[in-house]
Order: C-alpha cells, then structure tokens, then sequence
C-alpha cells in the first residue's frame, strides 16, 4: 500500500507529507509528480498552497491532471486547501477554471459581509484557528469532536452546486463551507497537517479510511 | 468564529534555542525540537524562530533545526532572520517552515516581497516591522518610523504608510514590533498596535513588551491585534501559554483553548 502527495511544484508538500507519516503506520508516503505512481497509489493527497492560478497551470504542465481527475474518482482521495478548490468549476481567484470533479464555484470572502457582529472589520485572509461543524457523520471525522478548531490560512472558499457535497462549514462571519465529501472524495479548506492532534486525527482516519465499507480499519485512534 | 493566536517566539543560534539580555550573555535554553513540543502542549497555536545569528555559513544549521521541528510539531511554524532572497525563501518553505519573515531585505528591496509572495503566496510571507515612536511631530498625532539591522538603523519611512505598501505588494501578514517598548516589559505600544489593525486588512501580530498575562489581552482588547507574541514571559516560565489563553477568555477573547 502507498500514499501518493501529488507534487506540482507548489507550496509546502513536506508537511502534509511529514504529518502523514506521522501517523502511517509506517504505510509509504511518496511526494510525486510521476503520473504513473499517481495511477498506481492506493491513497492519493492533493494539497495546495498559493494562487489557484499558478496551481493550475502547473498542474497542467506536469501532465497531472488526469491523473488527479481519475484519482478522485476511483481511491481514496484528500484535497486540502487549494487542493480542494481546484476540484471544483471555476474560482473568482484570477477568473480560473478549475478540473470540475465537483459542481460550484470558489469565491472570495465579500468585502461588504467581512464584519463582526460588534461591528469590527474582519481581515482576509481568513487566518487562524476556527471551530468545524461537521455537517453528516462521515468516518474521516472519527474521534474529532464536532466544533473542534483547525488552522486555516485563505483568501477563498468553495460554494458546492449542491448541498449534499457539504461535510463541514465554519463562521467568518458567515457559515461557509469547508469541509465536501462525495463517495471517495473528502476535500478540506483547513490544514489537517497544521492542525495539532486534531489534524493528525483526520489524516489517521484518511490513511484508514475504507470507502467500500464506509468505515475505518483498526487502529483508528491517534495519540 | 476565528480565534486570536498566541505564539511564543523563540530566538536561536547555531540551531540552539538561546535565551539572553539585548542580544548579548546568549544561554543556552535547550534543543528546538524540545522547546517547541512543550509549547505546542501548552496550546501555543503558532510558533516563530528568529535566527539571530543569521550567518551565511550557519543557514545549513537553520535548516536542519527546522526539519527536526517540523517534522514533529504540526502546528504552523514562521522562521525569520536573514532573509534575503527569494532562495532563502524556498529553503526554509522546503525545510518545512510554513511561513518566512521578512525585515531588512524588504526595505532594501520592496519588489523583493512582491517577488516572493507572487511565487509562493501570500499566505507564507510574513513582513516584520520594526517601529519606532517619532518624537514631537507638529499636529501631536503619534508617527512611528521604520528601523532596520534589529533597529539599529533608521530608515525614515513611516511605519503606517510602510506597512499599507507592505500589504499591497503581497504581504500576508505583519509582524509589529515596537522598538521603544521591545525588552521593557511594560507592555505593547496599544495605539502603534492598534494603528496598523485598524488601518490594514491583513492580520497583525503584536510585538515588543510584553511583561505580564494582562499586556497579551490588552494587545487583543484595546490593541486590536489578531495574534500576541512573546518571547521572555513563556522561557523563564513565568507563565505558560495555556494561562494567558486562560485570562485571554475570561477577558471575553476568542481563544483555542
């Protein structure tokens, strides 16, 4: 068994990366941009980090994307951050197409919403430790209490055609979504690896997480 | 909602944790990855490693002290000091540094912020401000002047005006330190802190001269910072970071508890 990080060149993989085999169970992790072991993983992570644009484009000159297309359609598969919002239509971020695995779109929190209920201004990028309400049972959330707070570092957010795709939404101000699930797909806005052990709970689950079944194989607890 | 950070700020040199007076009679205050573990248990939510030595021969050591962190402390994790090219920048991201400060090589150099956070984003690009009170200006209004080489040298630029160009070209965050207050331990200069919250868009960090509990809520409550750092009052152990989240809530902060 191995899980592939997809590699395109952007942002800090060796994180995620890190965290995972932190809690692997000495499961390989291999940080990829090969295609070929893509198509080969059992897991695949598709992180993200800066401009959606820029991910994009280097997605696409590494020749990756049907590989992440046909990832997130067949295995085991974990979006985080900008990773999650290419899966969907199209981001405000730059005017961007994303790869369309999901129906919605990405937008940036409005200016004229971005105040608190004192009145103060709110800043964006939206950074910091926010609670997640999970929305459904789903086993990725497995021993993370509802309303748990996970570090979040972005200017955007996805807003899904429909709202079955909706597994977790936080307040800023508004409740938006941040947190989608479909089948084999579970995509986060959060970073699990920057998330202390409630994080590296959620990538334990990932790593044990059997969508067949739709539950967890042994060993289920981080420490 | 979003919850005010607390990160304690560790100085190091030659990939030790240091601890001393005005950057002279450096102790030293034990392994990176120890310290940083007992933090990240009192629920510190970030953690910022300055390199105070900053020495081209000594980057090696930097960046294997930030592996050793990151690959046991998952929270995110800023490094400053010395950071002068868009090089730099990627060794310590590739090293497992989430976010880079930025001080003297951003007033030499303004497209250089541009440059960085065009490439990696925003999101890891942290400018720190070094500000310092200028006296007797005509109309009493406070002005603050940027300084640079750990504020030592003055560089006549206005802290305001220089942290809303700052933001413009990318910055995703400022590191607000006062220079008049930094070391003191009276507390942050509120109405330095507060100028630059409410004046910017990007989250503030709130710097220099913190001595007790009550200065970290202040810099939260009259300051308005998004996040409170603070280096002696957590190494001597005076306080731990739980404390302050602590009297943070009670003083009706939204804080990771």
């Amino acid at each position: 068994m191995t899980i592939a990080v997809v590699d395109y060149g952007m942002g800090n993989l060796r994180s995620v990366a890190k965290a995972l085999e932190h809690v692997a169970d000495g499961v390989p992790v291999v940080v990829t941009d090969d295609p070929g072991v893509i198509a080969s993983a059992d897991r695949v992570v598709f992180p993200g980090q800066g401009a959606m644009r820029d991910c994009m484009r280097e997605l696409q000159a590494r020749g990756l994307r049907t590989a992440v297309i046909e990832a997130a359609a067949s295995r085991p598969f974990l979006g985080i951050c900008i990773g999650l919002q290419m899966l969907f239509e199209h981001s405000e971020e730059a005017d961007t197409p994303g790869l369309s695995v999901l129906e919605g779109q990405v937008i940036r929190f409005p200016d004229a919403a971005m105040v608190d209920a004192a009145g103060a201004r709110l800043k964006v990028p939206h950074m910091g430790w926010n609670e997640v309400h999970q929305s459904e049972a789903h086993p990725m959330w497995h021993g993370i209490p509802d309303a748990t707070r996970f570090y979040f570092v972005h200017s955007y957010f996805p807003q899904p055609a429909r709202p079955e795709l909706v597994a977790g939404y936080s307040h800023y101000p508004f409740p938006f979504c941040c947190a989608v699930a479909r089948g084999n797909l579970f995509a986060v806005q959060f970073h699990p690896e920057k998330s202390h052990r409630a994080g590296l709970q959620l990538l334990a689950n990932f790593v044990r997480w059997d969508v067949r079944t739709g539950t967890l194989t042994e060993g289920t607890t981080c420490s | 909602m979003l919850a005010r950070r607390i990160i304690p700020c560790l100085d190091v040199a030659g990939g030790r944790v240091v601890k001393g007076v005005n950057f002279v009679d450096l102790r030293d205050a034990g392994d990176p990855v120890e310290v940083a573990r007992r933090y990240d248990e009192q629920g510190a939510d970030e953690l910022t490693f300055l390199d105070i030595t900053a020495s081209s021969d000594e980057r090696g050591t930097l960046l294997s002290m930030v592996e050793s962190v990151a690959a046991q402390v998952f929270i995110p994790l800023t490094v400053g000091g010395g950071v002068r090219t868009v090089a730099d920048v990627r060794a310590l991201l590739n090293a497992g540094a989430d976010k880079v400060s930025i001080n003297t090589a951003a007033v030499q150099s303004p497209e250089f912020v541009q440059e960085a956070a065009g490439r990696y984003g925003s999101q890891c690009i942290v400018v720190a401000v070094d500000a310092k009170r200028v006296p007797g200006t005509p109309d009493d209004a406070p002005r603050w002047e940027v300084f640079t080489h750990g504020g030592r040298r003055a560089t006549g630029l206005d802290a305001l005006e220089w942290g809303r160009r700052m933001q413009a070209s990318g910055a995703g965050e400022i590191l607000l330190t006062s220079m008049d207050r930094d070391g003191t331990r009276v507390g942050f200069d509120l109405a330095l802190t507060r100028a630059f919250s409410d004046s910017l868009s990007i989250p503030i960090i709130a710097s220099g001269g913190v001595g007790s509990i009550g200065d970290m809520v202040e810099g939260v409550t009259l300051g308005h910072a998004d996040a409170v750092l603070a280096a002696s009052i957590f190494h001597y152990g005076q306080h731990t970071v739980g404390e302050v989240k602590r009297a943070m809530a009670a003083a009706g902060v939204e804080v990771r508890l």
